[in-house]
C-alpha cells in the first residue's frame, strides 16, 4: 500500500509542451509512472515522448481517463489551470508551479472546497511513491519502497531526508511535498491521517519550517490520534523575525510562526524533534528498533 | 513588497477611505512651503522609512505653529533612526509625511489579511487602538476580534455589522458607524484588488468632530502578484532594501543578510535555512541565507559566490548542493570557474550530495583549488567552522 498515488495511476500534465513540461514529463514516465496524457491550449494533435497533447483536460480526461493533474503552468495562469482539472473531474491536482498570487488562490481554495477535488502545492515536488509512481519533480533514484512516510513543505530539504532513510535501508511509501506557500491545498493533517491509515507506512518523517501554524496544528492531531512514530525537522532555528526566507509563506510575523514554538509543540505531542538534519535518518531507524 | 506609509494613505484615499491631508516633503524648502498652504491647528511631521515603532525613536513631531514646521522637518530628515524593528544599525528618514492633525476622541485598530487555517481574508480589529497589536494579541486576546469574509460573495452587511458592534461602536459614537461599514467594505476591495498581504489602520480614530480618519496606514503588496500592479511597483524604494539584496534579485537569487561569519550558497530554501541551522549547530553563525534554486546551474553559482564575497564580514564559505535535477559535476565546474574567475582566498567547503556527487568532488580535488569537497552535511559544517576557526 502507499497514499495517494500508486503505479496504477493515470496522470495528465498541464503545460506539458513547456521547458519543465515536457523534461519532467518524460522523466515521470521514465519512472515508470503511468503519464497518459498533456495538455496545452492549441497544441492537441502533438505528441511529447509518446504522450499525445490535448487542448484542454476535460478532453484529455475524456479520451484518457487521466485521474491525476501535474500542473507546470506560469504562475499569472496556474489557478485557471487548477481549476480547469477541478472542472474536468480530476481527483488529484499537484500543482508545481512557484509565484502565484496569494488572492488567486483564495479564490481556488474557496472553489475547491466541498468537492471531492484534492490539491497538493502550489509551490512543491510533487508526490512519490517509491519504486512505483513519481509525479513530481524530485530524484527518482534517491528513493527507494520502504517504511517511512514523508510529509515536507521544502523541496531540496525532502530530497535529503529521502537520501538518509534510502542510504540506511528503511526506505520510504510515499513523500509528498506539500509546499512553501502560506496557501496550499492539502496539510499536514489529512496526510498524517492517511499514513496512519496505511498498513505498510511505519513511522512519519514531518519536515516543518517557520511561518504560519501549521506545525502546530498537526502536533495537536499527532498528540490526540497518531499511534505510530513521528520524526519531525523544523527547519528556521537562525531565521531573523520579519524576513522571508525564499518560500513565500517562510516568516515569522509579529513572533508567531518560530522554529522554537513548532519544536516545542511538536515535542510536547510526542514527537521525536531532531535538531541537526543530518541526523534525521538515524533518528527514525532507532525509534522504529 | 512594504511601502512607505504616505503611499499607503495615497491608496486608502484612491479607494474612499478618509485620510489626513498631508504631502511627501524631501527637504526643508518644500517643508516650508507646503506648511503654509496647509490649513490646520496642528502639523504632523513624520519620518517615512519602512519600520514601526517610529514615534519613540522621535521620528514623529507635532506643532501648533505653522513657523516651526521647516525646523522639525530639518531635524529629522537625514537623521538614522533605531527602532525595534530596524536592528542596530538604523534607518536613514529620506522623506516625510507631512499633514494636518486630528483631534482624537478614540483610537481603534483595523487590519486585514489572509489567515492561513482558512484561506479567507480576515478583519482583524480592536478597541485598543494605537497600541502594539502583538500585545494587546498576546495580554487581552479577548480584545481583538475576528472577522473572515467569503471570498465568492465577498464583504457582506453582516460582516460589518459583526465587527461594528462586537467593537462597541454604536455606543462609542453613533455617528460613524455607517462611515465605518463604508470604510471596511472599501478596504476589502483594495485589499483584493491590489493584491495586498496586509492592511493596517493603526490607529483608527474617531476624531472629536465624530469623523473616522485613518491617521496611520501600512500595506503590503504580495510580490507575486506585483506584475498585475504597475503602479504599485512604482512605490519601491531601494534605499529601504539591502544592496546586497537587491543585486541578489537581480540575478533571481533569493538572499538575506545576516550577521554571522559563514557565507553559504544553497539549492532549495527549506535545505537554505536548514544549512543555516547546521552551521549554528557547529558553533560558529550563518553571514545569510541565499538559495540559488532547485536547478541551480554554473552562473547562478558564479552570481552566488560575487555576492558572498561583497559581504566584509564572511570568513568562510559553505556550499551544500543536493543534486537531483542539477548534476553535482556541472555544480563543481560552476564553483572552479568562479573560484577562479572571482580570485577566493577564503576557505571553501562544498558539500555535494546526489546526482554524479562523487564526480563532483573529484574535480573539487584535482582542481588545484583550496575547495573541500565533503559528502556528509554535518561532517561538512564542522569542517568550514573549524577552518574559519583556525584562519
Amino acid at each position: 500500500m502507499s497514499i495517494l498515488v500508486n503505479k496504477n495511476t493515470r496522470v495528465v500534465v498541464q503545460g506539458i509542451t513547456g521547458k519543465e513540461g515536457s523534461f519532467h514529463a518524460t522523466q515521470c514516465k521514465a519512472y515508470g509512472t503511468q503519464v497518459v496524457a498533456g495538455v496545452t491550449p492549441g497544441k492537441a494533435g502533438q505528441e511529447v515522448e509518446g504522450i499525445p497533447v490535448f487542448n484542454t483536460v476535460r478532453e484529455a480526461v475524456k479520451k484518457t481517463e487521466a485521474t491525476t493533474s501535474l500542473i507546470f503552468v506560469p504562475p499569472p495562469f496556474a489557478a485557471d489551470a487548477i481549476l480547469e482539472a477541478a472542472d474536468a473531474g480530476i481527483w488529484l491536482i499537484i500543482c508545481i508551479t512557484e509565484g502565484i498570487p496569494v488572492n488567486d488562490m483564495v479564490r481556488v481554495q474557496r472553489a475547491l472546497y466541498g468537492k471531492a477535488t484534492r490539491l497538493i502545492g502550489p509551490n512543491c515536488p510533487g508526490i512519490i511513491t517509491a519504486e512505483e509512481c513519481k509525479i513530481g519533480i524530485m530524484p527518482g533514484f534517491i528513493h527507494k519502497k520502504g517504511r517511512v512516510g514523508v510529509i515536507s513543505r521544502s523541496g531540496t530539504l525532502t530530497y535529503e531526508a529521502v537520501n538518509q532513510l534510502t542510504n540506511l535501508g528503511l526506505g520510504e511509501t510515499t513523500c509528498v511535498g506539500i509546499g512553501g506557500d502560506p496557501l496550499i491545498g492539502t496539510g499536514y493533517i489529512d496526510l498524517l491521517q492517511m499514513f496512519q491509515e496505511d498498513d505498510e507506512t511505519e513511522a512519519v518523517v514531518l519536515i516543518g519550517e517557520i511561518g504560519g501554524d501549521a506545525e502546530e496544528r498537526a502536533a495537536a492531531y499527532i498528540k490526540k490520534e497518531m499511534t505510530k512514530p513521528v520524526v519531525s525537522f523544523i527547519a528556521g532555528i537562525t531565521a531573523p523575525p520579519g524576513r522571508r526566507m525564499g518560500h513565500a509563506g517562510a516568516i515569522i510575523t509579529g513572533g508567531k510562526g518560530t522554529a522554537a514554538d513548532k519544536m516545542a509543540a511538536l515535542e510536547s505531542a510526542g514527537v521525536r524533534v531532531v535538531k541537526n538534519p543530518a541526523e534525521i535518518g538515524e533518528v527514525v531507524k532507532s525509534v522504529l528498533g | 513588497m512594504n511601502i512607505h506609509e504616505f503611499q499607503a494613505k495615497q491608496l486608502f484615499a484612491q479607494f474612499g477611505i478618509p485620510v489626513p491631508k498631508g504631502k511627501e516633503i524631501k527637504n526643508v524648502k518644500a517643508a516650508e512651503k507646503w506648511a503654509s498652504v496647509l490649513d490646520t491647528p496642528v502639523f504632523v511631521v513624520k519620518a517615512q522609512i519602512h519600520a514601526g515603532g517610529r514615534g519613540k525613536a522621535g521620528g514623529v513631531k507635532l506643532t501648533k505653529n505653522k513657523a516651526e514646521v521647516p525646523e522639525l522637518a530639518k531635524e529629522i530628515i537625514g537623521k538614522t533612526l533605531v527602532t525595534h524593528q530596524t536592528g542596530p544599525k538604523g534607518r536613514k528618514v529620506r522623506r516625510l509625511l507631512i499633514e494636518e492633525g486630528a483631534g482624537i476622541a478614540k483610537e481603534l485598530y483595523l487590519s486585514l489579511l489572509v489567515d492561513r487555517e482558512s484561506g479567507y481574508p480576515t478583519f482583524i480589529a480592536s478597541t485598543e487602538g494605537g497600541m502594539d497589536i502583538e500585545e494587546v494579541a498576546e495580554h487581552t486576546p479577548d480584545k481583538l476580534l475576528k472577522e473572515s469574509i467569503d471570498p465568492a460573495v465577498g464583504f457582506q452587511g453582516y460582516n460589518g455589522r459583526n465587527l461594528a458592534f462586537g467593537l462597541g461602536l454604536p455606543e462609542l459614537e453613533p455617528a460613524v458607524v455607517k462611515p465605518f461599514f463604508q470604510m471596511l467594505e472599501n478596504l476589502y476591495r483594495l485589499f483584493m484588488e491590489k493584491n495586498a498581504s496586509l492592511v493596517e489602520i493603526n490607529p483608527l480614530v474617531i476624531t472629536t468632530d465624530k469623523r473616522l480618519v485613518a491617521l496611520d496606514g501600512k500595506v503590503s503588496i504580495d510580490d507575486s502578484a506585483l506584475f498585475k500592479h504597475p503602479d504599485v511597483q512604482k512605490f519601491r524604494d531601494l534605499h529601504e532594501e539591502e544592496p546586497l539584496e537587491i543585486e541578489a534579485g537581480n540575478n533571481n537569487l533569493n538572499y538575506v543578510k545576516l550577521d554571522g561569519d559563514i557565507g553559504c550558497m544553497v539549492n532549495g530554501a527549506g535545505l537554505a535555512m536548514a544549512t543555516m541551522d547546521v552551521i549554528k549547530l557547529a558553533g560558529s553563525e550563518p553571514a545569510n541565507f541565499l538559495d540559488v534554486g532547485g536547478g541551480a546551474t554554473k552562473e547562478t553559482v558564479a552570481a552566488g559566490f560575487r555576492i558572498l564575497l561583497k559581504d566584509k564580514k564572511v570568513k568562510g564559505i559553505f556550499i551544500n548542493i543536493f543534486g537531483g535535477i542539477v548534476r553535482c559535476e556541472r555544480i563543481a565546474h560552476g564553483v572552479i570557474d568562479a573560484a577562479k574567475e572571482v580570485g577566493i582566498k577564503l576557505p571553501v567547503v562544498v558539500r555535494l550530495q546526489g546526482t554524479n556527487a562523487e564526480e563532483g568532488r573529484r574535480l573539487l580535488a584535482e582542481s588545484g583549488l583550496k575547495v573541500e569537497g565533503v559528502a556528509d552535511l554535518w561532517e561538512a559544517a564542522q569542517r568550514i567552522v573549524a577552518l574559519r576557526k583556525k584562519k
